[in-house]
């Protein structure tokens, strides 16, 4: 008699199973067609940093305190400005970012005080050598407009 | 006599051809079946829908070295995927696809069709004994034990339904099922079919299934057991030949559920034409659910899987037998 429960039981289970990947085949579909479309990230979510843009004067905030720099604890920035003539504070002439050493800690980001800086929805790299994470942001925020 | 020569030449070119468009779209179809199971989409970037994703893939294979590795049997190693694929193609030679579509009506074509399928597990053995490799050679053990233990039960609901209809030739078998799906072998709601049928219908399911190494009994495979079991030394289009035998073999496997159990081209209502779209119809019905059954189930345990054959499969399809032979004396 056991032996029928079980043969009973058994055949229906495999009924149930069908019937819940039948339901799935009619479900849209889940995935990303990735090089197509990809996912917009999250809010909190830690790409390498970048340079805000300023919507004002159309430039960035920076006032090259070098806070980031100091704060870094990776020594992945590099910040350096020159005074110019008729513009009050320093101006920034060149910010890099060594990605290859980055640890996406924030420190940086905390440290600004101007709000210069902040973390990249940038998430889909790939580059040939080392070189290629070595990223001027400077240059970044130019080619964005 | 060249009327006869014309016909059959027009039967092996459109057997050939059919058999090896099935067998390419239906890796297409088990792709796109597999990826919306899993709720992707599948190949979509050969053509429309990736459509032309067999070609691609046949392009690749052709285009692949046939490697012929140190060691093995040259003769058997070649001969082994012809023996999987031309049997199956030689099985079509019978099949009714409508009521005077067939390339021979013979008088034993189910007999036939069980004799040439009986070959491919003969191909895969000579294969897997020729590529000299230890997992071939147990996927050949294992398939060789499995196909004994499910040949028996497919035989005898074979012999149950041959007892109902007293006909082993297909045509006439379906002919018999005519007139609305209440006449098809599978609920026939009349006295000449026992009422075990519908048991039966699954019995034959199962063990076509089997019978055609597919999963979840795809014991000559099991990738993650036995790398690619028999076809482990196969490459390019050897392996391709393989692969085209396989599904040239559950076409085969579905037609003859078609044929036996659902009324082959028989319209499923009385006042609707017969034809050969409802054999197709019923065919590719039972070969989506063979990839439903495929991506639902994961593969069975060997020893569960001769224990279902032996201690279940077997039993009841002899009661089918004996309670179809009182059926047939009785009414």
């Amino acid at each position: 008699m056991a032996y029928f429960i079980e043969l009973i039981s058994g055949t229906k289970s495999l009924f149930i199973g069908m019937g819940i990947t039948i339901k799935e085949f009619f479900k849209p579909v889940v995935t990303l067609q990735y090089p197509h479309e990809s996912l917009q990230m999250t809010a909190r979510f830690r790409g390498h940093i970048e340079l805000i843009r300023n919507l004002e004067t159309g430039g960035n905030n920076c006032v090259v305190c070098g806070m980031c720099q100091k704060a870094c604890p990776s020594n992945c920035i590099t910040v350096d400005g020159e005074k110019r003539e008729g513009v009050k504070g320093k101006v920034l002439t060149l910010y890099t970012l060594d990605f290859t050493k980055c640890s996406l800690c924030g420190m940086c980001v905390e440290s600004c005080k101007f709000s210069a800086i902040q973390f990249s929805k940038d998430y889909n790299l790939a580059g040939p050598s080392r070189a290629a994470y070595v990223f001027d942001l400077l240059k970044r925020l130019e080619e964005q407009k | 006599m060249t009327n006869e020569i014309i016909r059959l030449l027009a039967f092996l070119v459109g057997i050939i051809a059919f058999a090896a468009l099935n067998a390419a779209y239906l890796v297409w179809v088990e792709r796109k079946g597999a990826a919306h199971f899993q709720r992707r989409i599948g190949p979509k970037e050969v053509g429309p829908y990736g459509l032309l994703q067999p070609l691609a893939d046949g392009a690749k294979l052709m285009s692949k070295q046939l490697l012929v590795p140190d060691g093995v049997d040259p003769i058997l190693f070649k001969i082994a995927p012809l023996m999987v694929l031309v049997p199956a193609i030689m099985s079509f030679v019978t099949i009714p696809f409508g009521e005077h579509l067939a390339a021979r009506n013979v008088d034993i074509g189910l007999l036939m069709v069980f004799a040439f399928a009986s070959i491919n597990v003969l191909g895969l053995l000579l294969g897997s004994w020729g590529s000299a490799n230890k997992y071939a050679v147990i996927a050949a053990a294992r398939v060789i034990s499995q196909n004994i233990a499910y040949e028996i039960p497919m035989l005898l609901t074979a012999i149950a339904l041959v007892m109902a209809t007293n006909t082993m030739n297909l045509n006439e078998m379906v002919g018999l099922q005519a007139g609305g799906f209440w006449h098809w072998n599978l609920i026939k709601l009349t006295f000449t079919a026992s009422p075990l049928t519908p048991i039966a219908f699954l019995i034959f399911f199962t063990t076509m299934l089997a019978e055609t190494n597919r999963a979840p009994f795809d014991m000559a495979e099991a990738e993650s057991e036995l790398v690619a079991g028999s076809f482990t030394e196969y490459s390019g289009m050897g392996f391709g030949v393989f692969f085209m035998g396989e599904y040239a073999n559950i076409v085969i496997g579905a037609a003859l559920t078609t044929i036996l159990f659902l009324g082959g081209w028989q319209s499923p209502l009385p006042f609707l034409p017969n034809s050969v779209v409802w054999f197709l119809i019923k065919m590719y019905a039972i070969i989506f659910t063979v990839v439903w059954i495929r991506w639902t189930f994961p593969r069975t345990q060997f020893y569960a899987l001769l224990n279902l054959s032996w201690k279940v499969l077997i039993p009841i399809s002899l009661v089918n037998l004996i309670v179809t032979a009182g059926w047939l004396k009785v009414f």
